[in-house]
């Protein structure tokens, strides 16, 4: 039978990377399509722990190496391993979450293997030999179905567009590898997080997303997000700016979210912007052009200042709380 | 120093983008062309590093004529010399990779710098093929921690940073939650984000220059690599639309339809 391998990805805190969830959820899609098994793999310092929670995933197989190389992710030690065990199962899909480790490591892989290799995909179509899947292209104004040719195809995968994978019960079989490390002529030198209190961009259910009306001060948009429990987000002229952390970026080239509820104040709505929140299920625009772009998406707009408007937001939805 | 750095023609990112009726393709009629964003950054670092440390800057572009309109704006912003390889019709990432890798193999750059995607097809893909087909270090999304606004971006200092040696490359990379700092051995293949540099304008006496800056032509043939694509691309389709919202009054309206209507608050 052939298989369907998934690479589990740990975050620099050790935990589970969250978006790998919903990469197993799309494992498991395509395993049932293409008739075949899904099986992870989970490189780690120490994975044992990691292993126990993946195991009710619906994953047949974990897959675990232990290896004190393994502690920060490296593309060049991570590919040889991964494409490695990808060849021993004879895999036929290798697939992550579209994270920036996913997207670093799985065309390295893919150049191992000689696979092709479709990047963010958003939908698995078709069954057995004959799989498909949806990309989007051109910032999300165009949605691809594209074939891979090659004997073992790479995908990596849009978390926002696959529910979370949970309640298969603990099934999964732990099976541990040796794996051959290549010498790497890349060091780790350090990484520098950026800590927030506030729910995960693109796990949180309510997005404040703030753009170039704000003038840099994002203290009325940090203000609603706490009363919501929502996350921040930002359109790029203000991270380009310096205004916030780089990561906070919502958009073609930054994060793909789809909350239930996503506020952008003071963002025009540039077509890169618009491609990473498109998908989200309510739309609220506020912003002083009545012509800005971001209208157009919006279920709803509201033309005014946002140093206005979300003051008196916080205030009405605190009266209903 | 020799830098090798990509210059691919897409569509104007300001463009609006639409597909034909029966999804074989976008509608070209109307649209402007441009260098890759991404790798428009790529060229701006590479002068600057070739700048610091002496050094030749080689620009590289893979399609038809028309791509020498890339070239040569990039030659026009200062780059040295172009390499165009000279292919129609449809190419994949696996192919645009062995290409480059055959070009890399020629030029024997100490450093590849291309953009980490190019935003027509949004596959972020072509560096690390190109690092692991060449058997280099790569270090993809490289960005700075520095503003735009900060001194340092205004005298045009590489945020890629050479090593002492001359033997690696420092980069600082954005990654998910952070920054991450690599140091690769050279020669290296480097992606760049947004946010690594502000590129420069092509300055007119640079535009007058690069008209007699030579262009190579080389063909995939020549080169020996099949471009054959792995890759089909069977059909294209527009998102589906949003249903159209309202414009609401006032605050008050707002809120009421969150809470009443979308039941989101």
């Amino acid at each position: 039978m052939s298989i369907v391998l998934i690479v589990a990805e740990q975050q620099p805190d050790g935990n589970l990377r969250k978006a790998s969830l919903n990469a197993i959820a799309a494992g498991k899609q395509l395993a049932d399509k293409a008739g075949a098994e899904l099986h992870l793999v989970l490189l780690s310092k120490d994975p044992s722990r990691l292993a126990e929670e993946l195991k009710g995933t619906g994953a047949k197989v974990i897959h675990t190496a232990a290896a004190p190389e393994f502690e920060h992710y490296l593309a060049e030690v991570y590919a040889p391993v991964v494409a490695g065990l990808a060849q021993e199962l004879k895999a036929s899909f290798v697939g992550a979450a579209s994270t920036a480790q996913g997207k670093d490591l799985l065309p390295r892989v893919a150049a191992r293997l000689k696979a092709a290799m479709a990047t963010d995909i958003t939908g698995i179509n078709g069954s057995g030999a004959d799989i498909t899947f949806t990309r989007p292209m051109w910032a999300g104004n165009v949605f691809a179905e594209v074939k891979l040719t090659t004997p073992v195809q790479v995908i990596s995968i849009r978390a926002t567009e696959f529910s979370p994978a949970a309640g298969a019960g603990a099934s999964a079989e732990v099976k541990s590898f040796q794996p051959k490390l290549e010498a790497s002529k890349t060091k780790f030198v350090s990484f520098n997080e950026v800590k927030s209190a506030r729910p995960e961009l693109t796990e949180a259910s309510v997005v404040v997303s703030g753009g170039r009306g704000t003038k840099g001060d994002f203290k009325e948009i940090e203000a609603l997000a706490d009363l919501l429990g929502a996350a921040v987000g930002a359109s790029r002229a203000v991270c380009d700016a310096g205004w916030v952390p780089n990561d906070l970026q919502v958009g073609q080239t930054g994060k793909v979210v789809a909350p239930k509820l996503y506020i952008a104040a003071g963002i025009s709505g540039a077509i890169q912007h618009l491609a990473g929140m498109k998908s989200s299920k309510t739309i609220v625009a506020i912003n002083k052009d009545p012509e800005a772009p971001i209208f157009q998406v919006a279920d709803y707009g509201l033309v005014d200042d946002l140093f206005k408007v979300l003051p008196a937001l916080r205030e009405s939805i605190q009266k209903l709380k | 120093m020799k830098i090798l750095v990509t210059a691919k023609r897409v569509e104007d990112p300001e463009s609006k983008i639409k597909v034909k009726p029966d999804g074989s393709d976008i509608v070209k009629e109307g649209l402007k062309y441009k260098i890759n964003p991404f790798d428009e950054i790529g060229v701006e670092e590479g002068l600057r590093l070739a700048a610091k440390h002496t050094g030749e800057v080689v620009v590289v572009s893979i399609g038809g004529k028309e791509v020498q309109e890339q070239l040569r704006h990039a030659l026009a912003m200062g780059a040295n010399r172009a390499i165009w390889v000279n292919h129609t019709g449809p190419l994949d990432q696996l192919g645009i990779a062995g290409l480059l890798q055959k070009v890399a193999e020629k030029e024997k750059p100490d450093v590849v710098l291309l953009g980490k995607q190019s935003i027509d097809d949004d596959q972020n893909q072509v560096g690390q093929y190109l690092a692991e087909f060449l058997g280099w270090g790569q270090a993809t999304f490289a960005s700075k921690v520095e503003s735009l606004e900060s001194d340092q971006e205004k005298n045009k200092v590489p945020a890629v940073v050479l090593s002492a040696d001359k033997k690696s490359v420092q980069v600082v990379r954005e990654v998910d939650n952070g920054l991450a700092t690599l140091e690769v051995q050279l020669p290296a293949v480097i992606t760049t984000d947004l946010r690594l540099n502000q590129p420069r304008y092509a300055s007119l006496p640079g535009i007058m220059k690069a008209k007699s800056k030579p262009i190579e032509e080389l063909t995939p043939a020549g080169l020996g690599v099949d471009v054959a694509p792995k890759i089909q691309v069977l059909k294209l389709a527009s998102p589906p639309a949003r249903k159209a919202g309202i414009k609401v009054p006032d605050v008050a309206t707002l809120v009421e339809k969150l809470h009443n209507e979308a039941k989101v608050v």
